[in-house]
Order: C-alpha cells, then structure tokens, then sequence
C-alpha cells in the first residue's frame, strides 16, 4: 500500500501535468514531493512560505482568474489558522477550489496540539456547499483527489497516514453498505473503518463506510436502519455528523452513539496509533463503546 | 436604429456627476468629494486606467479592480453607475433589505465589482492570485486593488507584500489611499515598506489626476508596484 500522502502529491502533480487550468498552491509542507513539476511549471505550482492566509487567498484570486486551484497544507494550518480565509475567499467569493488538508488528527501525534486537527472538518462543516473528502485509503486519495480537481465546486480532501486495508469507491453523497444486519447501524468514516469492522465482527449490525461524508448520505442510513440504534465513527471531532443523523431520522425513534476524537486536550505525544487507542478509536475501545451502548439489546453478542 | 441605440445606451456622465450621485445614498444635499478618500482614484481608475467597461465585464482579458477596502463603498458605486455598470435607480435605496448595493460590496450581486470585500485584509492576497492566475494563463492584463492604510495593519498584507515582490509579479497594482488613518500611524513609511521587498513605488497626491494616472499606468518589467495616494488626513 502506498503512503496517502505520497499519492496526493504524485496524484496533484500529475493533474498539473494533465491540465493547463490546474494550479498548486502550498505554504512549504510536502515541499519535498513538489520539487519536480514545480521547476517544470513555475508559473502553475507555487510555493508561498510559511503564510498560510495568503496561501488560501491566492488559491481563491487564480480561481477568480478562471483556475483551478490545489491548496494544500496541513489541516491545522490550513483551516484552523486561515479559517476566515477559506469563508471568505471561496464561499463569500462564490469560487471553487479544492484544499488539501494533511495530518488530520492524529499523525503528528508527537509534534502535539499544535499540529493535531480533530476540529478540521467540524469547521469546514459549518460552511454551505462544501464536498468534504474523508478518504481511508490511498487509492481513495486519488480517487477523491482526481474527481474533487475534475469540477468546480468547493472540495475539501483530508488526507492521513492511517489507512484501511481496502479502498471503495469514491461516490459523493453515496455511503457503502458493507454489511446489513437485524441490529445497529454503524456508520465508519474514512480511516476508521478496519477498526469497525474488526469490533463488530459476531454483531448482527449494519455498517456503512463513508469516505465523503458531505454530502451525508440519509437516503442509505435510511434505507438501512433496521433497530433504532445508530453509531457514528469519525476520526475527527465527536459528534461532527450528529445533527445530520437527527435530521435524517428527525421522524423516526431512534438512538445515537456518537464515536470520535474527544475535545479535551489530552497532552499527549507519542504515536498515532496510541492517540487513536486514547480517544477509544481503536478495535477494543469501539467495541467497549457498543458494548455499552447495546447492553441488553442483543445484536448476536453471544455472552 | 442609430437613434434607438442612442435612446438605449446609458447616459454619459463625468466626474461632476459624481457628487450627485453619492448624494442619492447618503441623503446629503450636496457631498464633496474631499469627504469621501477613495473617489478621485476610482474615478481614475475607471476613467483612465483599467481596460474594463459594462461590455468586457466577463471578458478573461480583462483589467481587474479589486476593492479590498470596502467599508465606504458610495464612491465606488458612484463611480460604477456613471461608468454603466449599474443603473442610478439603485443608489437610493441602497443597505436595504431588498438592494443588492450594501454597506459592502457583494461581487455575486453587484455588476463590475470583481470581489466581495469588508473584512479587511483579504483583497490584496486575493489579487496575487488572480495576478498569479492572469501570468499562468498568458493573459497581459493588469490587477489593481485599492487598500486603506489603516487596513495594511492586517499581517495577511505583508504576507501578500513579501510574496509579490520576490515572484515579480509586474501585473499587480496596489494602491494605497493614505489618509493617515492608521491608530499607530507613521507619516511617509508606507512605500518603503514596499520598496524594501522589491517593489515599484510611488507617492502622488491622490487628488491630482494627472499624477494618478501616470503613477497607475506605470509597469514597471519585473517588479510589483505600490501607489501611494495621499489625501486629507481622516483626523485632521
Ligand atoms: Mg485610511
């Protein structure tokens, strides 16, 4: 499996190659995958340094000159310190573009809160129109990558480290349902669907597998919904995709288990793979989370 | 047919038209143009310099004027009307619920004006890219963003600065309209700031069209360049 990162880069600077419209615009992160296709087009690939506003403000002004942009930097730089930038320049602007946001929540474990993101995509969430991209696979980074450049709207990709061992699809506003069972409805967001699978492994549930997540899918998880419980699993901000399942089921009884990265600042380094383990995002967490969540429900548990 | 196409087009008007104009927003019996900073550059702008009219609104080859300071915007809907990029019948009414004229420029609502603009800060990074955008593709035209000089306080203009100069980015214009209205003003620093990184300056008096003009027309192979525009001070 290639690295997700790796395959955005590789992805973005073919799509500069293929396309006269395409620009790239990056604040030096992921400088070193660029070095190629930037000394080949200097005026379409550009680095603007370490200034992140002005990073997402010149993705807006070549898409107000009829480009296509590629804005890239990691999650926390990108949207949270150029939050205003992103509302402004897109939306407010009516422009399209396509931001590219790396190390989402955890893959910079040891660098700490200050480039750790849970609250990306909770904040591209409060903005109208926006395709978010939440891709669990490299091949789904691609995927998205490579439809989100293809039109011209507004797109955000989160691209992480931790992936799935088998990409789907990319099919905006369509969820997967990989598994339909009698019981809960499990919806697993992008990179945390192995971990899902592995903990409702035995349970007669449903799952579904978002890897876009706006727009959500309500037509699936209606169509789905076998027993009033559902479950959300994103790797981002608790409870992001709530609201959207109380308006999916706004006239049905049910209830909700809302899976992901807590608030609080946990001070933690370390890896990745031990912040996903704290927040109960792992295979052992979920399934204490269902646990408690379904107790005396049955769901095939055989104890 | 040549007298229907008279009866059609819209009404010539001039820079004494103006005044008239901004009175239809702002109730005044008669509103001076010392009263408003931005007016003579505009006027300029549209009269003399950016090769953009009411016909070439969506024409790619078209100059760009970004209105980055946006509070204040009566002189450049005045300028807008008299140039024909929207009727005078909207000035009256204009901040109400229904106009699609507010107390900041909406690019979606309002013909001609290139960018939305109120939030300082945004419009002078906005046109790097679009200078950016204009050089990828070939196109000679020109982008020209009008910043306060209280609004260059925002960081993101130094970010804009800095980058402008290193790239050359000899199709970007800013001019500055200096009425020292800054809180931690110092008098006659702003083109050296620009200079510093590289760029073109001037400093003109932002009353004196002819000097606008020369000024606003330069390009400069190269280099970015900064107009100074000074006029009365806002404290004065
Ligand atoms: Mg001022």
């Amino acid at each position: 499996m290639s690295d997700p990162r790796q395959r955005f880069a590789q992805t973005a600077a073919d799509l500069v190659e293929e396309d006269l419209s395409v620009a790239l615009v990056y604040a030096e992160i992921s400088g070193q995958y660029f070095g190629d296709v930037e000394s080949r087009h200097p005026d379409r690939v550009v680095n603007v340094g370490i200034r992140e506003q002005l990073l997402v403000n010149v993705g807006a002004g070549l898409a107000l000159a009829g480009m296509r942009p590629i804005v890239h930097t990691f999650g926390s730089f990108l949207v949270e310190r150029a939050f205003e930038q992103i509302k402004l320049g897109f939306g407010h602007q009516d422009v399209g573009g396509v931001l590219v946001g790396s190390g989402g929540s955890f893959d910079i474990a040891s660098g700490g809160r200050t480039h750790q993101a849970p609250g990306d995509v909770p904040l591209m969430d409060t903005l109208p129109g926006w395709t978010l991209h939440v891709p669990g696979h490299a091949d789904e980074v691609e995927d998205s990558l490579r439809l989100a450049v293809a039109g011209d709207g507004r797109e955000y990709v989160r691209v992480v480290s931790q992936q799935n061992a088998q990409a789907f699809p990319v099919r905006p506003g369509r969820f997967h349902v990989l598994r339909r069972g009698s019981g809960a409805t499990v919806v697993a967001v992008g990179p945390t669907l192995d971990a899902v699978l592995e903990a409702t492994r035995g349970r007669d549930v449903s799952v579904l597998y978002a890897n876009v997540v706006r727009p959500f899918d309500s037509r699936t998880l209606r169509a789905v919904l076998a027993s009033p419980e559902v479950v959300l699993v994103e790797p981002y901000l608790a409870g992001t995709s709530s609201r959207l399942v109380a308006d999916a089921l706004s006239d049905v009884p049910h209830r909700l288990l809302a899976l992901g990265v807590r608030s609080e600042e946990i001070r933690r380094y370390g890896t990745a793979r031990q912040h996903v383990a704290a927040h109960g995002l792992d295979a052992a967490g979920i399934r204490r989370s269902l646990d408690a969540f379904l107790v005396g429900r049955g769901d095939g548990i055989a104890s | 047919m040549t007298l229907l196409t008279a009866l059609e087009a819209p009404p010539e008007r001039s820079y004494d038209d103006l005044p008239r104009l901004m009175s239809l927003m702002t109730g005044d019996e008669k509103h001076s143009a010392a009263a408003t900073s931005t007016l003579d550059v505009l006027w300029v702008l549209y009269d003399r310099v950016l090769r953009v009219g009411p016909g070439s609104a969506d024409d790619p080859a078209r100059d760009r004027f970004y209105l980055s300071k946006g509070h204040g915007p009566m002189a450049y809907y005045a300028v807008l009307t008299a140039k024909g990029f929207i009727p005078e019948a909207w000035l009256p009414r204009w901040a109400s619920y229904d106009s699609p004229l507010g107390h900041h420029p909406d690019r979606v609502l309002v013909p001609g004006v290139e960018i939305s603009s109120g939030s300082l800060g945004h419009g002078f990074p906005l046109a790097v890219g679009t200078a950016l955008g204009l050089r990828a593709q070939g196109l000679t035209s020109r982008v020209v963003v009008l910043v306060g000089d209280a609004e260059l306080d925002e960081g993101s203009n130094h970010e804009a600065v800095e980058l402008a100069g290193a790239l050359g980015l000899d199709n970007l214009t800013v001019v500055v309209v200096d009425n020292g209205s800054s809180t931690h003003n110092r008098p006659g620093a702003i083109a050296g700031r620009f200079v510093h990184e590289g760029w073109h300056a001037a400093v003109v008096d932002g009353r004196d069209h002819t000097a606008l003009e020369r000024a606003l027309t330069a390009r400069i192979e190269g280099r970015p360049t900064v107009v100074v525009a000074e006029v009365e001070e806002k404290w004065a």
